[in-house]
């Protein structure tokens, strides 16, 4: 029998990023939210958990449950603050994690390094091999298992990886070496590598693979200390932790899959969105949050994220699990501008990072940056400066006169309205590029703008890309949080066919499709969580024979005939390169289910506390701004957002300020509030030539 | 008319744009793993007049960075004298020819002008590899051809496609030379299909900006492109800086070919001049032109990647002295060595000649081999014939900030190899070992990269074994100091007997039979710098991951080490003082 919780209780979502803890605390009774908003502890996350629930005013024992989005993972494997982890692999392998596939990191500039995951001397081989069809070539030599135990236990590893050549075809001799090793390992920290992705090419599975094993006992080491500090609160819930798709799997296990949880973060937001999207009746976004060194990119369709299991988190550092495909790019607020030695303007790559970060922070910052420029430009506030370590105006314009004003010859407000222009071009590049590659035109989408610099830019970008609407969310600063908070129970399966449609046999899709759709709802069940709905999204990748790249193609129902999979095929071919191809078969590669648990919605009006806002924009209004736009500066009206009547309708120029953002609306822009409390721009046409 | 900087800054980050979506465009839709896979294809636009490069996608391969406006170039110049059909609206041309303006006959090129108020504006262009042009060998890499029609099919510029429709006669006549016809046409379609989208994509620019406005930004980024290079060229001392880099042999006649290069800054301009380089050879390890000039530009733009791809940043570079030499081959000479292995040996002289005059920008030699090695046969298991391709990496050569990357892509590429495990299932080979080539990058202050080690076993029925690789005589060059890395190895063991090529790391259609194994190790890196200067602790940890031997640390680092493989402080000074 198993016990499910009643869901009438309060629920928390935190979230830890980067700079902040975020925390949205629901209760479905009352409809009351609380949010708080606190710097993160970096060396133990969970201080910042706490502090969070004690400054929305948490009753810990009135709480139910708490989903929890953290980064120490993702934090581990960039910083290479990796637990001691050894490899067990087949004798002649053991430097395919050093090797990589061989490549550079960029194209050009023969310098570059990699370091493996696993140094050379934690990585051991020992006798085994299968082949491709799964066949025993050389049986696994067991005493060399325990042989390697003992040097990799001798050796100061507390977790281990057992990689063998072709495992995913057949596991056996994974599967026995784990069981050898967990007679032999004094701990629990045993990746079999085909258990976390059993596909082939060993460089992607193997990495996949020690990442998993390098990470699991930090992960499982932070859970312990979080529920321990929630415990000695009072707290008696439950913990979910968010996955990187964007599902969440219970504090207890969540460590057995740890890779699972590295991208965590930016899928929390993309989950926001998407719930957002949904209940404002836009449900195809492309998502943009904007942070201090990088932005990240995603797109969501019908409502639903796009998922990928082929991310690489940096440089030879493919993680292939199912994830929220988030895309970065390479410009964020502290993106420094430079003239070039051919004279023109450039932005970014270079980034002041968030230390020093940009000149207006204050903390010794000398080099003039996106944020920087917005401040110059009246798009930030500058009364608001004078908390950030005393930096003026003044000391800042002399930097942009003498970088970037007198080599490009202009003005000083012309040079920063040219550092605007240039990064909204160059990430408006990034962001075709990003939806180009996942095969999507931006002019069909909404822009989904959130994080704490995206507001600022999001009504240019759409403009420059072409896209017609922007969806500002009504707490775009706490996005990740919200995420965890409406995110789903869900499990994704893949399943391997690849072969000609006309060679599929009759029922085969559907019986794949049922046990897969049967195992996750069985893993559903399995939750102490209830789910107030289940529903199963379907698709298969496909691709034309003699084909490597893949393209993803939804199914509305689980039974389509070869020839209605080769129509939807050539459609989806057709709308994606405008290429027919009629006489060549489509292959089959991948049979996918998600299957999703619906847990029960978030109001999202009430994230704008309602008692709060006013009857009229008018009366919203704060005042008024010198902002330097489209090349003239003129005096806007300065709004903020919680007066904002729900029903407000704003036409540009004009500023929306928030306790964590600023919204800047164009010439003809025109904002309007929904039912949800989104602001919803409908962007002028017509780009500055 | 004047533009200010921040228009043109927009412009040139609008034209970048088009090139790296007709980039995407063309990869995502490509057929031939070649090009969908390893990104063995390149999108640009090109000047009407003169068909100079404006623009070049950034994830083109760096091998066509200076390519394709040759053949732009040579096909303007063939219209203009009436050589070639002039184009109307809707026509794409298609050609391959090495000797106007290419590399080798797997890079075949589309080009169709681009029409504004029914005038050439400017030509869009791209390159991609297909996986086979007929010839003698499947793919193309014969590495004992000796006259170009033995490497296959030679297309010269002709009208694929007219008023938009493709010429189903021509096709065919292509189809009919070339093997695994039947999926060309994705990639023929999706190389057409790039361009077109190229073509939309500066109609919005056109439109946004204005014809004119465009046009004279494009000439001032070409003066300013060249400005630009010039600054960075002038950190060159003036003077003379010469190298030379030697390819092992031709794979016909057993002579080593040598690759001579005089680096003179002149000015504001640097000349590299080719005099005294090999005559022509026989085998097909003969560079083309436009693939020589190519191999200089990218090897300058490895040095400097901050100049954009452009016709202005080659202008200061001056190129001489290749009439009558191996780097500037006529018809009929065999060039399919060109791309993959000539153009790096291009690369590693330029590297040579000026790593000495800007140490903190130029490494030491990378491993400069593509590292090609083709298995041909047949699989009985499976009732069909097979061509398998195993490409590699090699180490790169240490350099100011670091030691060299272990098994890095090649110079002139930018693929990934395919997995063990890939291989393994789609041919009938069985893989013993794919490890670093221990010992292999060369000692230095820096060290060099380590190379690539791996064998790898016929499990059934017949096949041949072909090899087109390269620094199997001579390892990749030190520099200041540093050692040459390793050589390219490559043994063929039948049964018990191990066989070593007479050209080393070249040979054509060894028979093999099942059980039989090819053992290859790539080159190492070229070291930088003084190895007796290395960290000795560094040296250390490089023989305790097991890089080097452990009497290696006293022979090459004169670093001696204790017991426990911590360095001997006292007579690692000693050691290296009486060095």
């Amino acid at each position: 029998m198993r016990m499910t919780r009643p869901d009438h209780g309060q629920m928390a979502g935190i979230d830890v990023g980067g700079t902040f803890t975020d925390l949205v605390q629901l209760d479905p009774a009352t409809g009351e939210v609380k949010l708080a908003k606190v710097p993160s502890t970096l060396d133990n996350q969970a201080f910042g958990v706490m502090g969070a629930l004690e400054a929305a005013g948490s009753d810990l024992g009135a709480l139910d449950l708490i989903v929890h989005g953290t980064t120490t993972t993702t934090n581990a494997v960039l910083e290479r603050k990796l637990s001691r982890t050894g490899l067990i692999t087949t004798a002649g392998f053991r430097d395919v994690l050093e090797l990589g596939r061989r490549t550079r990191p960029q194209a050009y500039g023969m310098t570059g390094q990699f370091t493996p995951i696993i140094p050379r001397d934690l990585r051991l081989e020992v006798a085994e091999r299968m082949d491709a069809d799964g066949n025993v070539l050389v049986p696994l030599d067991e005493d060399g298992i325990a042989r390697a135990a003992k040097v990799l236990v001798d050796a100061g590893c507390v977790s281990v990886v057992v990689h063998f050549l072709h495992a995913y075809a057949n596991p056996a001799h994974e599967r026995r070496a784990g069981e050898i090793l967990r007679g032999l390992w004094p701990n629990d920290h045993i990746t079999l590598g085909h258990a976390i992705l059993s596909e082939a090419r060993e460089f992607e599975r193997g990495v996949t693979a020690a990442v998993n094993a390098s990470v699991q006992p930090i992960l499982a080491r932070y859970i312990s200390r979080l529920t321990g500090e929630l415990e000695r609160g009072g707290y008696r819930g439950d913990v979910l932790v968010m996955n990187g798709n964007g599902g969440m799997v219970s504090a207890q296990t969540v460590a057995d899959e740890a890779a699972k949880t590295v991208m965590s973060g930016p899928a929390s937001g993309v989950m926001a969105a998407a719930f957002t999207g949904r209940a404002a009746g836009l449900p195809d976004l492309i998502t943009y949050d904007m942070g201090g060194t990088s932005t990240d990119v995603a797109m969501v369709r019908n409502a639903e994220p796009a998922v990928s299991n082929e991310i690489e988190i940096e440089y030879a550092m493919p993680i292939h699990v199912p994830m929220v495909d988030v895309r970065t790019v390479g410009a964020g607020g502290g993106s420094i501008a430079r003239v070039t030695e051919a004279g023109l303007l450039q932005v970014g790559p270079e980034s002041a990072g968030a230390d020093p970060g940009p000149i207006c922070y204050g903390r010794g910052g000398r080099d003039p940056t996106i944020s920087d420029a917005n401040l110059l430009l009246g798009r930030l506030d500058p009364e608001k400066l004078a908390v950030r370590g005393g930096v003026s105006l003044a000391e800042i314009e002399t930097v942009f006169d003498e970088r970037l004003a007198r080599p490009l010859g202009v003005s000083v407000t012309d040079a920063a309205e040219a550092v605007i222009r240039m990064a909204n071009t160059t990430m408006a590049g990034a962001i075709r590029m990003v939806s180009l590659s996942l095969g999507a035109d931006p002019r069909d989408f909404a822009l989904f703008a959130f994080g704490g610099a995206g507001p600022l830019h999001a009504v240019a970008l759409a403009r420059e890309l072409g896209i017609p609407r922007v969806l500002i969310p009504a707490r775009p600063g706490v996005t990740n949080a919200i995420g965890c908070a409406v995110a789903d129970l869900r499990h994704d399966f893949v399943t391997t066919v690849n072969r000609p449609i006309d060679m599929l046999d009759p029922g085969e899709l559907d019986d794949i499709f049922d046990a897969q759709t049967v195992q996750g709802e069985r893993m559903i069940a399995r939750e102490r969580i209830a789910a107030t709905g289940i529903r199963h999204v379907h698709s298969v990748d496909m691709q034309f024979v003699g084909q490597t790249h893949l393209l993803r193609v939804e199914l509305d129902h689980p039974n389509p005939s070869p020839a209605e999979l080769q129509s939807l095929f050539e459609t989806a071919y057709f709308r994606r390169f405008r290429v027919r191809l009629d006489r060549i078969r489509a292959n089959l590669v991948n049979v996918n289910t998600s299957v999703i648990g619906s847990r029960p919605p978030l109001d999202l009006a009430r994230l704008i506390d309602p008692a709060g806002r006013k009857a009229t924009i008018d009366a919203a209004r704060t005042g008024t701004r010198d902002l330097r736009i489209d090349g003239t500066t003129r005096e806007v009206a300065v709004y903020w957002r919680d007066h904002l009547p729900l029903d407000a309708m704003i036409e540009g120029p004009a500023i929306v300020e928030q306790m964590d953002t600023t919204l800047l609306l164009g010439v003809d822009d025109v904002a309007r509030g929904d039912a949800q409390g989104n602001l919803v721009i409908t962007v002028a046409e017509g780009m500055a030539p | 008319m004047t533009l200010d900087p921040i228009t043109l800054s927009v412009i040139q980050a609008g034209l970048q744009q088009v090139c790296d979506e007709m980039d995407l465009a063309f990869s995502r839709a490509a057929f031939s793993p070649v090009i969908a896979e390893a990104n063995d294809r390149s999108d640009g636009i090109y000047d009407a007049a003169d068909g100079a490069l404006i623009a070049q996608g950034a994830g083109g391969l760096p091998v066509f960075v200076g390519t394709m406006q040759y053949s732009t170039r040579t096909l303007l110049s063939m219209i203009e004298n009436g050589d070639v059909a002039a184009p109307c609206q809707g026509d794409i041309y298609i050609v391959n020819d090495p000797y106007l303006g290419g590399t080798h006959l797997m890079d075949v090129r589309f080009a169709r002008p681009y029409w504004r108020n029914g005038e050439i504006f400017c030509w869009l262009s791209n390159t991609g590899h297909w996986p086979d042009t007929g010839g003698a060998v499947p793919g193309g890499f014969s590495a004992s051809a000796t006259a170009v029609e033995q490497e296959g099919l030679r297309l010269p510029p002709v009208r694929l496609f007219k008023g938009g429709e493709m010429d189903p006669e021509i096709y065919a006549i292509i189809c009919s030379n070339i093997r695994v016809a039947d999926q060309r046409i994705g990639d023929v379609r999706a190389q057409a299909a790039a361009l077109d989208l190229g073509a939309d994509r500066l109609d919005l620019l056109l439109d946004r900006y204005g014809d004119d406005t465009v046009r004279h930004a494009i000439t001032e980024l070409r003066r300013r492109a060249a400005e630009q290079m010039r600054s960075f060229v002038a950190r060159v001392p003036e003077g003379r800086h010469e190298s030379v880099a030697w390819i092992d042999s031709d794979g016909v006649v057993d002579e080593p070919l040598a690759v001579r290069l005089a680096i003179t800054r002149d000015g504001p301009d640097l000349h590299f001049d080719f005099t005294g380089s090999s005559a022509p050879c026989r085998g097909p390890m003969n560079s083309v032109r436009a693939t020589t000039l190519s191999s200089v530009y990218l090897a300058m733009r490895h040095i400097f990647p901050e100049v954009p791809i452009s016709a202005g940043a080659f202008e200061p570079l001056v190129v001489s002295g290749l009439e009558g030499t191996f780097l500037d081959a006529q018809y009929p000479r065999p060039v399919s060595g060109c791309a993959a292995e000539v153009s790096q040996r291009i690369a590693e002289a330029v590297f040579a000649a000026l790593v000495p005059v800007l140490p903190d920008r130029v490494t030491a030699a990378p491993a400069g081999t593509s590292g090609n090695f083709a298995l041909g046969g047949h699989d009985p298991a499976r009732g069909r014939d097979f061509v398998m391709y195993q490409l590699s990496g090699g180490g790169y050569g240490g350099h100011a900030e670091g030691d060299g990357l272990a098994n890095g892509c090649s110079t002139i590429g930018i693929s990934k190899a395919p997995p063990v495990e890939i291989m393994e299932q789609a041919f009938p080979v069985l893989y013993h070992r794919y490890a670093l080539h221990e010992g292999s990058g060369g000692a230095g202050r820096y060290r060099g990269g380590f190379g690539l080690d791996y064998e790898v076993e016929l499990r059934r029925g017949n096949a041949t074994a072909s090899f087109v690789m390269d620094h199997g005589r001579f390892g990749p060059q030190g520099a200041l100091g540093g050692h040459d890395g390793a050589p390219n190895q490559v043994t063929v063991w039948h049964g018990d007997t191990p066989f070593t090529p007479p050209h080393l790391s070249k040979a054509q259609d060894i028979p093999l039979a099942p059980g039989d194994r090819v053992h290859v190790r790539t080159p190492g890196g070229g070291g930088y710098g003084d190895p007796l200067t290395r960290d000795p602790k560094a040296v250390a940890n490089d023989v305790r991951l097991g890089r080097y031997e452990r009497d290696a640390a006293r022979r090459l680092f004169g670093v001696v080490l204790l017991p426990d493989g911590e360095v001997d402080e006292e007579a690692t000074r000693l050691a290296r003082a009486h060095a």
